[in-house]
């Protein structure tokens, strides 16, 4: 199958002088890059896009953490072990998807699908812990209208955890897709977007157990 | 051009990567090199909660330090996982990365930055509350 994507209709394939078409090499001699790069290309702008909205969460957990009401304190309310068992999740979830990403690479399916089924299940865990955890919160009287500290909390760490668990809706349907279509170039370029988006959602996670669940649970005199 | 071309090694019409691919390397490469980001993320992350039970670290310099392992771990997972790297067919990618940084340092920073001022410079809320009796 040729793929015309790659070159536009009016650009003819030269290659510049002394290098031979098909080894060009260096910045822009090459023509078009190949679709694969620029699919790429284009759901790293995206995701970029998305940390952005995600930094203005961040501020605003930031800027309210102290206004918290009288209510409940981060202090009192996080459970490390909890927090801990979710950020194992989630990290060899990342490194499952990896491994789908170097199934895919060698054409293996069997590997493909255990390797996304593991995905999911860590996904699946992860988004299970943190349900858990907002239903503990709400049945304390700690609910997202309790105090801003508490509506900043629930809009970021549940706006990460609305990303995981679309993005699990997304998995699913990738193994569908591999199942049913095989390895078919944009089957495969749907897959590089989800493990970009799935290694992203994982470095989301990073920021906030930080800067979130462990700066949260130190003793408020020792906050700068 | 073949259906499967793009994922072979040499078939790169330019010399440019999307981010999320590795190099062509052999499968036990690929592996080692993800579990080594493993390793590294996971150890990262045990530094992180280590830092709250620890008294090695001067009690008022945690909240810094675990601000330093974070963009750490987050350097890591860019690396290893997402391929992100220093070579010159990354500049996009790496170029995308920078500004992306740069935005989400101004919204955090300077939304904390003008935040501490304004409450700083404010009568606090129940002295307010006082004199609206």
């Amino acid at each position: 199958m040729s793929t015309p994507t790659l070159r536009l209709a009016h650009e003819p394939a030269l290659a510049p002088a002394g290098i031979a078409p098909g080894q060009v090499s260096g910045h822009g001699a090459g023509g078009p890059a190949p679709k694969r790069i620029i699919v790429g290309y284009g759901f790293w702008i995206f995701l970029l896009s998305d940390v952005i909205m995600f930094s203005a969460f961040f501020a605003a957990y930031a800027v309210l953490f102290k206004s918290t009401a009288g209510g409940p304190t981060a202090h009192e309310l996080f459970d490390l072990r909890n927090t801990a068992a979710e950020t194992a999740c989630l990290l060899l979830s990342t490194f499952t998807c990896g491994m789908a990403s170097l199934a895919v690479g060698h054409r293996s399916l069997k590997w493909t699908q255990l390797a996304l089924l593991l995905t999911g299940l860590l996904g699946f865990a992860f988004i299970v812990l943190e349900i858990r955890e907002f239903a503990s919160f709400v049945a304390r009287g700690a609910g997202p209208g309790r105090s801003a500290f508490l509506s900043s909390f629930f809009t970021l760490v549940g706006c990460h955890g609305i990303h995981v668990s679309v993005a699990l809706l997304w998995l699913g349907t990738m193994m569908a897709q591999f199942y049913a279509k095989g390895f078919r170039q944009d089957i495969r370029h749907r897959f590089l977007c989800f493990s970009l988006f799935w290694h992203a959602l994982d470095i989301i996670w990073v920021a906030i157990f930080n800067l979130v669940y462990l700066v949260g649970v130190l003793p408020p005199e020792l906050l700068p | 051009m073949s259906e499967h071309s793009d994922f072979e090694a040499g078939s790169y019409v330019g010399a440019d990567r999307a981010p999320g691919r590795p190099d062509e390397r052999t499968l036990a490469q690929e592996v080692r090199g993800y579990l080594l980001g493993l390793g590294l993320a996971a150890l990262l992350t045990i530094a992180s909660f280590w830092s709250l039970q620890t008294r090695e670290i001067y009690a008022s310099g945690i909240a810094m330090a675990l601000l330093v392992l974070a963009v750490a771990q987050i350097g890591i997972h860019l690396v290893f996982f997402l391929h992100i790297t220093t070579d010159p067919d990354n500049e996009n990618n790496i170029l995308a990365l920078a500004f992306g940084v740069l935005i989400v340092c101004l919204i955090v920073f300077g939304s904390l930055w003008v935040m501490l001022h304004l409450n700083h410079n404010l009568m606090p809320m129940d002295k307010l509350m006082q004199m609206q009796r």
